[in-house]
């Protein structure tokens, strides 16, 4: 009940004038158009670089808004009331990253294939793109929740976050961009269970990491 | 929730970055009673609050509250769920109206939810459809109350309640918080203005 209502006051807000949610999207079908446009048409070119570069695009745009994602409950006294509430900061700290993934993850995912066409993705690299980024790009958020728990005191903290997160993304990127290229080649590969596995870990641990955070920087 | 009795703070010692802010701070408030905590700038008043909510951690001493049935909390952990706080900042949202901020504090406190109650008597009920970027600072102070009202928390801290309210709105805390104490909540403040009801003043230094 109050895990909802946090998930929905935070989606409310990413939503509505001044909220990150549309950014994130707008930002990962910017980049992702503008590679074509410099890479030129050479398509085999473009389907061999798609699923790297989609990835690599989702992941920056997932990252643009991530910086706010405490820091802005943090300046404006809200954190406090929300740390007196019934929820422990370990709750708090997981619904926030709900509604992170549920206005840029999800939103993402959903558009990837657009994106891919534009690189003549082929056939078969649709299904695992969309799938691969479905079960990574929660990962993303619950990660970046660890840098945005640490750099919320910080001020322009988005530029430190990304060195924090980067070494922790790494294997999200490798595997998801991996099993589409497997998909592609129709090879059998285990890169979508590392991805799984990779994901379920980063998602169940790190809204504990990022309630660390939080506690360190509340007693500040 | 069970009523509150007393809260007890011995020889606590807070520190901010490497600086020792206060050290040895003894305080007893009982249910129904309000604290005035003074002092000049950089005292620490907002540190013993902050401390008293569980955000910062005291070297030693003792925070304990204790129940109207005996029991006794020594655990912040457990204590903050008694706690409502108006922070030296008001945590309201721009874009939310006060109807929209009040549900939602609602529904994530699990409290009740009379938001016309609380709006009204703040006076805010005429701008409960109105954005909070169009409030000002003292509209927005008059939320952060409707906010603590709502919660209903017996152990109210307060950091500057009276900071950006005109006479009306001090009329309005002063008044809230008698009908606080008088129901056996209690009251601890941070504030240069006195409340003008029955409760110790501490001064830092």
């Amino acid at each position: 009940m109050s895990f909802m209502a946090l998930v929905a006051r935070d989606m409310r807000l990413a939503t509505r004038a001044g909220g990150g949610a549309f950014l994130a999207l707008a930002f990962f079908a910017m980049t992702a158009t503008l590679v074509p446009l410099g890479i030129g048409a050479e398509l085999r070119l473009l389907s061999a670089v798609a699923a790297g570069i989609v990835w690599v695009c989702a992941v920056l745009a997932a990252l643009l808004s991530l910086d706010r994602l405490f820091q802005a409950d943090f300046e404006d006294g809200s954190l406090d009331v929300l740390a007196l509430g019934p929820l422990p900061l370990e709750s708090i700290a997981a619904a926030k990253i709900a509604a992170h993934w549920l206005v840029t993850g999800l939103p993402l995912t959903i558009v990837s294939p657009m994106i891919a066409l534009l690189f003549s993705l082929p056939g078969r690299g649709y299904s695992a793109l969309a799938a691969a980024l479905a079960i990574g790009t929660p990962a993303v958020s619950a990660i970046g929740a660890i840098g945005a728990s640490l750099t919320i005191s910080i001020r322009r903290g988005g530029l430190i976050l990304p060195f924090i997160v980067m070494p922790l993304l790494a294997p999200i990127v490798i595997f998801g961009a991996g099993a589409v290229r497997a998909a592609i080649d129709g090879l059998a590969s285990g890169a979508l269970l590392f991805l799984a596995a990779t994901s379920l870990a980063a998602v169940l641990l790190s809204p504990f990491a990022a309630a660390a955070g939080l506690r360190l920087n509340l007693g500040a | 929730m069970g009523a509150i009795a007393a809260l007890d703070v011995q020889g606590i010692a807070l520190v901010r970055g490497d600086r020792l802010v206060l050290r040895d701070l003894d305080f007893h408030v009982t249910a129904g009673e309000t604290l005035a905590i003074g002092g000049p700038n950089g005292a620490g008043k907002t540190s013993v609050l902050r401390a008293l909510a569980g955000f910062l951690q005291s070297r030693c001493g003792s925070i304990v509250l204790r129940m109207a049935d005996g029991a006794v909390i020594s655990e912040a952990e457990e204590r903050r769920l008694y706690i409502g706080w108006l922070g030296h900042q008001d945590g309201v949202k721009s874009p939310l109206t006060p109807l929209e901020h009040l549900q939602s504090h609602a529904r994530f406190y699990q409290c009740k939810d009379d938001i016309d109650d609380a709006l009204s008597r703040t006076g805010l009920g005429h701008l409960r459809d109105l954005p909070v970027q169009y409030l000002s600072a003292g509209q927005r102070r008059r939320l952060a109350l409707a906010r603590l009202i709502l919660g209903a928390r017996p152990l109210w801290l307060l950091d500057e309640p009276f900071s950006a309210l005109d006479q009306e709105g001090k009329a309005i805390v002063r008044q809230l918080a008698e009908s606080h104490c008088a129901t056996g909540g209690m009251l601890i403040a941070a504030t240069h203005e006195p409340f003008g009801l029955r409760g110790a003043t501490i001064e830092l230094s």
